[in-house]
């Protein structure tokens, strides 16, 4: 009953928020799903989950850890609305980039979008069954799209036809790669199996190779697109530096994940058949490929959204890289992934205080943050230093933990790359973020002006997370952890 | 039913080439419709047995209704609604657009005379079928100027797809077809939407004058 009402509570709460005309109660009600969500996967926690529908429905390691991400973020989304939401002006109002005028989409609407997307993350995560994954993943883009259009002028919708077609040709390309599969497991005396992760996994030994290699390869570009592996990445930019902000920080810290559990499902059933080794070799170099891109765009970045946005590109790079090196380094993947949504969340939700403060996207106008945004300012020095992998903060013992994988087996020129790019992004981000944060207010710009706790809050809470996974790793999570990457062929 | 099988892929395909050189939205969009409606009999004629299970003739109904009947529907009143020029508008001309769909049907003829299971019979001509679909869907998606193409484009590579997944419906049940029917649909009616939204911002739904975001 458990992993039912994980999908139907926040789809009845988007039901209602349709419904619900008065922005107060509406807005509540976001809040009141988001922090029942997240009781009822802590919930989830604390023994083993009866699975739903028939088997298509449950949790294992990883589902529990990609949904518990999920969870804590779309609950710190909520809070955050909730500041957001008030000071968005429901009239036209001016463009600060082209000038011209623009209204938001009906606020109604936008909530009822993030309770489906939800709804359709906590399915990803849940689901136990291939098919019901690529339904799942398809359906966060179509509940995601009207999010990204929420200020409705040329440059988010042009992001939004971008989301739109690129994301939809990738999951066409992964539900190609599910009948490649399907056809992978034919055998003569039974035929096709259902695609039950289970039943998948079962036959996976005896599965044709040259079939399940191309399924392979069709599921990692085709969810790898959504994802925002290189070189499909390129609507991810657009994407997250046109969107509110607390949506940019689901999509980079919820919904890539999910794109990525798909990836990983299916190298799940790789390493089963047998073919581990060639699905490795796939992942490390879409890693270090993605790492690469990003490096590049991030150095001499303009506009400080699309350069948070170039920085997940580089860390489901990272993460990628860690799950096909394997072994320790498996592990680290699945703490860099639960690090990295933290942090990248916390800073997409500052970059939308200081965007809504300076009113303007470009890292060179920006200066003076520390002085005139009080919290927000330290914050996101802050929120820098832990996505670049400072010690203490989590992300430093997982990248640490990826590159001692890559030297003990042996891959010195891995290492060698991936601490090189890790320099480069280091300095990349390095200046405009610092930049931005240090010297004096831009002038007619009062300092230390007052911020609403909701606008911070949520941001503090995140930073504190990814602190903590960095200095102390609750036995459970770590557990799970280690069973997420065994599940992920990571042998510890 | 099986002896329908190599006539309706042989159409496939000439519906396939056909998509990628027509020069009229109008006929553009009849085709994908045309497409959906070999796709629906595809459906019932590769089924195993005499007569095809309750299952697969509900599956096939639904793709009738919903690809060959409601989607071309919606385009055209999408059409009709936005004034759109009756040009299809390709980036690249109608003949080199003919040549990547014949350049596709030899690449799957020798595909599928490469990847062969032992004991699944496929019928012969199920790839080029398919495949001429998904690569002349992906053709028109990147070399067709108005949104609404792109989105026949994609139309019709979800229907190359789902040819291709059709004969694995004999082992199992249809719910997850039947689901991941309703996903192309909603799909469609967003795309649809957002085309709507285009025309309004831009006067026109030509993709090109996507071009304020970059590096």
């Amino acid at each position: 009953m458990l992993i039912e009402s994980l999908v139907i509570l926040p789809l009845a709460a988007g039901g209602a928020a349709l419904l619900t005309r008065p922005h107060g109660p509406r807005r509540l009600l976001l809040l009141v799903a988001a922090l029942a969500h997240l009781g009822l996967v802590l919930a989830c926690w604390a023994g083993p989950v009866e699975p739903a529908w028939g088997g298509t429905l449950d949790l294992d390691a990883a589902g529990r850890l990609f949904l518990t991400i999920a969870s804590v973020l779309f609950a710190a989304a909520a809070a955050y609305a909730q500041s957001y939401l008030k000071q968005e002006d429901p009239g036209l109002r001016s463009d600060f980039q082209e000038g011209l005028a623009f209204a938001n989409a009906p606020e109604r609407v936008f909530t009822a979008c993030l309770l489906f997307f939800l709804a359709a993350m906590t399915l990803v995560a849940a689901a136990r069954h291939l098919g019901l994954l690529w339904v799942g993943v398809e359906a966060t883009t179509l509940a995601s799209a009207p999010l990204i259009y929420f200020h409705r002028h040329r440059r988010s919708l042009e992001a939004t036809w971008k989301y739109l077609i690129i994301c939809s040709v990738g999951i066409a390309l992964a539900l190609l790669g599910n009948i490649l599969l399907s056809y992978a497991l034919f055998d003569p005396g039974s035929g096709i199996p259902p695609m039950d992760l289970d039943a998948v996994l079962a036959r996976a030994a005896g599965a044709h190779p040259a079939w399940l290699k191309a399924a392979f390869a069709c599921v990692l570009v085709g969810y790898g697109t959504k994802a925002g592996l290189a070189p499909m990445h390129s609507w991810l930019p657009d994407a997250h530096s046109e969107s509110p902000s607390l949506v940019s920080a689901l999509l980079s810290g919820a919904l890539l994940n999910c794109a990525l559990l798909g990836v990983l499902r299916l190298f799940a059933v790789c390493v089963a058949a047998g073919l581990g080794d060639f699905a490795r070799e796939l992942l490390v170099a879409f890693g270090l490929t993605s790492m690469g891109v990003a490096a590049a765009f991030i150095l001499g970045q303009g506009d400080f959204k699309r350069l948070l946005a170039y920085s997940s590109v580089e860390h489901m790079g990272i993460i990628t890289l860690g799950i096909g090196l394997g072994g320790g380094a498996a592990f680290g993947s699945m703490l860099h992934l639960a690090g990295h949504s933290l942090a990248k969340a916390m800073l997409f939700m500052l970059a939308g205080n200081i965007l809504a403060a300076f009113h303007t996207k470009s890292a060179h106008d920006v200066h003076g943050a520390v002085r005139a945004l009080p919290v927000t300012g330290p914050l996101w020095v802050a929120g820098f230093l832990a996505i670049v992998g400072c010690p203490p903060f989590s992300l430093f013992v997982s990248e640490y933990a990826i590159a001692a994988g890559a030297l003990s087996s042996g891959r010195i020129g891995v290492a060698a790359a991936f601490l090189l790019l890790l320099g480069v992004v280091f300095v990349g981000m390095a200046t405009p973020v610092l930049r931005m944060a240090q010297g004096p207010t831009p002038p007619g710009m009062a300092e230390a002006r007052p911020e609403p706790a909701l606008a911070v809050l949520p941001a503090l809470a995140l930073g504190c997370g990814v602190l903590v996974l960095g200095l102390w790793l609750p036995a459970p999570l770590a557990a799970t952890m280690r069973e997420a990457a065994t599940i992920f062929g990571g042998a510890l | 039913m099986h002896a329908f099988v190599e006539p309706l892929m042989v159409l496939l395909v000439l519906v396939n080439l056909g998509l990628l050189s027509v020069r009229r939205m109008a006929w553009c969009i009849r085709l994908a419709g045309v497409q959906g409606a070999l796709l629906g009999l595809a459906i019932l004629a590769l089924a195993p047995g005499a007569e095809p299970e309750p299952h697969v003739w509900y599956l096939a109904a639904a793709v009738l209704a919903i690809k060959a009947l409601a989607f071309p529907m919606f385009l055209r009143r999408t059409m009709r609604t936005l004034h759109l020029r009756a040009w299809v508008e390709p980036y690249i001309g109608y003949g080199l657009s003919l040549l990547a769909g014949l350049a596709a049907l030899l690449f799957s003829l020798w595909l599928g005379s490469r990847l062969a299971i032992p004991g699944l019979h496929l019928p012969p001509l199920l790839f080029p079928a398919a495949f001429t679909a998904f690569f002349g869907g992906l053709t028109m998606l990147v070399s067709r100027k108005k949104a609404l193409t792109q989105v026949v484009g994609f139309l019709a590579m979800e229907n190359g797809i789902f040819l291709f997944g059709a004969p694995t419906l004999a082992w199992g049940s249809t719910w997850m077809e039947l689901a991941v029917l309703l996903d192309v649909l909603v799909a469609v009616f967003v795309m649809g939407i957002v085309v709507h939204r285009i025309d309004r911002t831009f006067d026109s739904i030509d993709v090109g004058l996507f071009c304020s975001l970059r590096d």
